[in-house]
């Protein structure tokens, strides 16, 4: 008779094997890193520009140039670009980021040739046209609105404001802003950033030689932009705790936002606080979860993370609760913390966080995407893949000691920025 | 083309299996054969509450989710009009665990009020955040019932509004799992790194005992053709006053799906189509404007939507939507914009067998619209489309009478 009351035997994950890139230069020397590997005939290679050049006066300036970089060139129009990329079946993103802007370009392998012409196209030969800018800043201006009535996003916004000011990381955009863009301003940005010597090709897919050569000859040739451009750089102050409130007299749920500064990937504490964070709200049998929602109820979910940015890490969790509980949910959200640094966390808790955590990695190694995204992580970071080894190694080992160390370092809630949009 | 094996358990489970050793993970995904549009017009949100309570622990283990995560696995559920979903991703070599835990489901739930208590609470946060704490996040409680007036497809799956969902009873929670949760209503696929016949004895093993249950007989109220247009404006607190257009067309599996899938893609995939060209790009009359179908198995929509650029009259805006469905109906496409959206449905294909959780999904429904093999031949469907066809599709479609309007507007428009 099946015994059903009794789990089968199960294994912790032990080996995870990671897909490190191929290096190579185009002519032009901008280093390529291919992740070749999958069994469909496609492909994604991202164009990685570092951003540049920051001005607090001009915060739209690097996002609306990405925004804008495939409205035109001096031979196609906004319209005839994204004919052309659709009528091969390959899309086309643009990605603007908090250190970085992309241009990502996904294709069936049999379409690569014609569609890489118009990348080379867009990447040299933009022209940002007055028309096209209008209507991004009409439909920007709109899209905003709409976002500013979103508590969440409201919470978001002043909770990166208030810990990294008027910087990419933290800039409090307003719909005002959009209307100081100006065409040059962005012809400006692209001839500085857009260049070969500040970019990256990180390519994933089934990408051989023969891919490689019909890259290489069409963007490895000169490319037109060449202004000087400085590598943002900032550094923040820590700062004291705080409470914003912003009062929705008509809300149902309210919005909370909570962290602070912390450590970045390159911290040797790194890999043993998110062991930390993902107890408490990094997961779905999180405590965060456990108690606030499948226990009280206050809410359909409820998470923290560690975000590691180039010149900052920070702590948050993020939540939307009904507002006749909200005190309610920030005590239990305090109480939460306050455990960690406490008492330590139990053998049984901490050995399912670990296998949960092994688990998750392994199963983030889908497929030859997911790969070059694990070698962004750390290229980016200044790192290399024994990073990885480090993280599952703590992973494995990090002890309930240590972990309650890390709480008391890196989570005081007095040094807390508290977000709370909706009512209290 | 994803390659599955195939058998039936004696209590009339199907399983599907994909091998797939490029991965070390595996995927197990039931899928049951019910959804909002089985449900009581006076117990709307049922089958989606139901679905968080199958995480409320089952007759022979407490919880559901603990043990999984501790053997490295994460899972997760949809509810949408049609189908509930269930998967689990975790290491291969860890499967057994996801067919203890999924049979045993199966086989009979806890049924404990703490949970029912809690999800009823959770659910109606759910409510609050997605459709009634947003900017036009109710505009899909208020576009169904304008569209449909008889088919169950008048709700949306979250319900009709937070007190049917706090009325749920336990008596109502077993009569729904004794009605739909049973071996018979249900379709399983296990993909990844894993041998067929490895899955077959563990299916056997767990899943062959659970009594087969009674077969769920659908019989849904068909909706009438619609005779006379539809429409309604709605005032609410937001930025921007936004259209929504709906049309009735063909259910999943009528022959003539994909030319409107197609038609949709024409009109409205990427910086290429022509209602982002026409009225977003060249009349600057939207900010936003998409098409798109609601791919539903019993007859589905086609709808249109767009925000609008401040100051634009609402009426000249409908217009210009109206002019570009005409020109549909009254012109063939050309050969390159077929080609194009052809070449893209191509595409999103192959890309979509990149994620072997997609290809365990996918399988599921195929098999339930029929046969899961149609999967590997639905882009031979798309490809087959001919301009004719997308022309005749537009016809019997935009046509006013048969159309839904919604106008949400701004407060300060009222």
């Amino acid at each position: 008779m099946l015994n059903r009351t009794l789990a089968p035997e199960s294994k912790q994950v032990d080996e995870i094997s990671f897909i490190e890139p191929l290096k190579q230069t185009l002519d032009n020397g901008i280093p390529v890193f291919t992740i070749n590997a999958g069994q469909q005939e496609l492909v994604r290679i991202e164009f990685i520009f570092e951003n540049v050049n920051w001005d607090p006066a001009k915060p739209l300036q690097a996002v609306a140039a990405n925004h804008l970089i495939n409205n035109g060139t001096a031979q196609l129009t906004a319209m005839e670009i994204a004919d052309k990329v659709d009528y091969y079946g390959a899309f086309l993103q643009t990605e603007y980021g908090a250190d970085q802007s992309s241009v990502k370009l996904y294709t069936l392998n049999k379409h690569l040739a014609s569609v890489l012409p118009i990348l080379h196209a867009i990447l040299n030969e933009s022209i940002f046209p007055d028309q096209e800018l209008g209507i991004f800043i009409q439909n920007q201006k709109q899209s905003l609105q709409v976002s500013l009535q979103k508590n969440d996003f409201l919470a978001k916004k002043h909770f990166a404001n208030a810990l990294f000011g008027e910087t990419t990381y933290g800039s409090n955009i307003r719909p005002a802003d959009y209307d100081e863009l100006n065409r040059l301003d962005l012809l400006q940005y692209f001839k500085a950033a857009y260049k070969p010597g500040n970019c990256t090709i990180i390519v994933a897919g089934k990408f051989e030689d023969t891919e490689f050569h019909t890259l290489n000859q069409i963007m490895g040739r000169d490319w037109d932009n060449n202004e000087p451009s400085e590598i943002n750089k900032f550094t923040f102050d820590p700062i004291a705790g705080s409470d914003i409130f912003i009062e929705k007299p008509d809300a149902i749920q309210s919005a909370i936002r909570m962290g602070t500064l912390a450590i970045t990937r390159n911290h040797a504490d790194f890999p043993g606080l998110q062991v930390l964070n993902c107890i408490l709200g990094g997961y779905f049998g999180s405590r965060l979860m456990a108690n606030i929602r499948e226990d009280k109820g206050y809410t359909y979910g409820i998470g923290s993370a560690i975000s590691s940015l180039k010149d900052a890490g920070y702590f948050f969790l993020a939540t939307e609760v009904g507002a006749d509980v909200c005190q309610l949910a920030l005590t239990e959200i305090e109480n939460e913390i306050g455990l960690l640094k406490t008492e330590l966390v139990g053998e049984e808790e901490l050995d399912l966080v670990r296998n949960y955590m092994l688990g998750a990695m392994l199963g983030s190694l889908e497929n030859a995407f997911s790969h070059a995204d694990k070698f962004k992580n750390v290229y980016f970071s200044g790192l290399d893949y024994t990073y990885y080894g480090n993280y599952i190694k703590t992973v494995k080992t990090i002890s309930a000691e240590h972990l309650k160390e890390l709480a008391n370092r890196y989570l005081n809630i007095s040094d807390f920025t508290k977000v709370v949009v909706g009512k209290k | 083309m994803v390659d599955f094996h195939r058998f039936s358990l004696a209590n009339g489970l199907r399983v599907l299996v994909h091998e797939d050793d490029t991965t070390p993970m595996a995927v197990l995904n039931i899928l049951y054969d019910v959804g909002a549009r089985d449900e009581e017009q006076d117990k709307t949100g049922f089958a989606h509450l139901f679905e968080h309570l199958m995480f409320g622990g089952s007759i022979n283990i407490p919880s559901y989710d603990e043990p999984l995560q501790r053997v490295g696995g994460e899972n997760n559920a949809f509810t949408s009009n049609d189908i509930t979903n269930y998967y689990i991703t975790l290491p291969a070599v860890n499967l057994e665990t996801a067919f203890w835990l999924e049979s045993d489901r199966m086989l009979s739930l806890a049924f404990s009020e703490k949970s029912l208590e809690t999800q009823r609470n959770v659910v109606c946060e759910e409510f609050k955040q997605r459709y009634l704490n947003q900017p036009y996040g109710d505009v899909w409680l208020k576009l169904r019932p304008l569209a449909y007036k008889t088919h169950p497809y008048q709700w949306a799956t979250i319900g009709q509004d937070l007190k049917q969902i706090e009325d749920a009873k336990m008596e109502d929670v077993k009569a729904f799992f004794k009605k739909h949760y049973n071996p018979q209503n249900a379709i399983m696929v296990v993909g990844g790194n894993v041998k067929t016949a490895d899955v077959k004895a563990l299916a056997e093993k767990w899943f062959e005992p659970i009594p087969g249950g009674e077969k769920y007989h659908r019989n849904l109220p068909k909706e009438p053709l619609q005779t006379a247009a539809q429409r309604e404006s709605v005032h609410a607190e937001v930025p921007l006053n936004s259209i929504y257009m709906a049309f009735k067309m063909p259910a999943r599996l009528h022959p003539e799906y994909q030319a409107y899938d197609l038609m949709a893609d024409v009109l409205s995939q990427g910086q290429s189509s022509r209602l982002y060209n026409s009225l977003l790009k060249e009349q600057q009359l939207f900010s936003e404007i998409h098409a798109y179908i609601t791919s539903s198995i019993d007859e589905g929509l086609f709808v249109i939507e767009g925000k609008l650029v401040q100051g634009v009259p609402v009426g000249t805006a409908e217009e210009a939507i109206w002019t570009e469905l005409k020109r549909m109906a009254h012109q063939e496409v050309s050969d390159h914009e077929l080609t194009k959206v052809k070449n893209k449905s191509e595409s999103i294909m192959v890309f979509a067998e990149m994620s072997l959780l997609d290809k365990a999904m996918n399988l599921a429904y195929y098999e339930l619209l029929g046969n899961a093999e149609d999967l590997n031949t639905e882009i031979d469907r798309y490809l087959s489309v001919t301009p004719q066809r997308i022309l005749q599709a537009a016809k019997t479609t935009f046509v006013e009478e048969q159309c839904s309007t919604l106008y949400y507007l701004t407060a300060k428009d009222a």
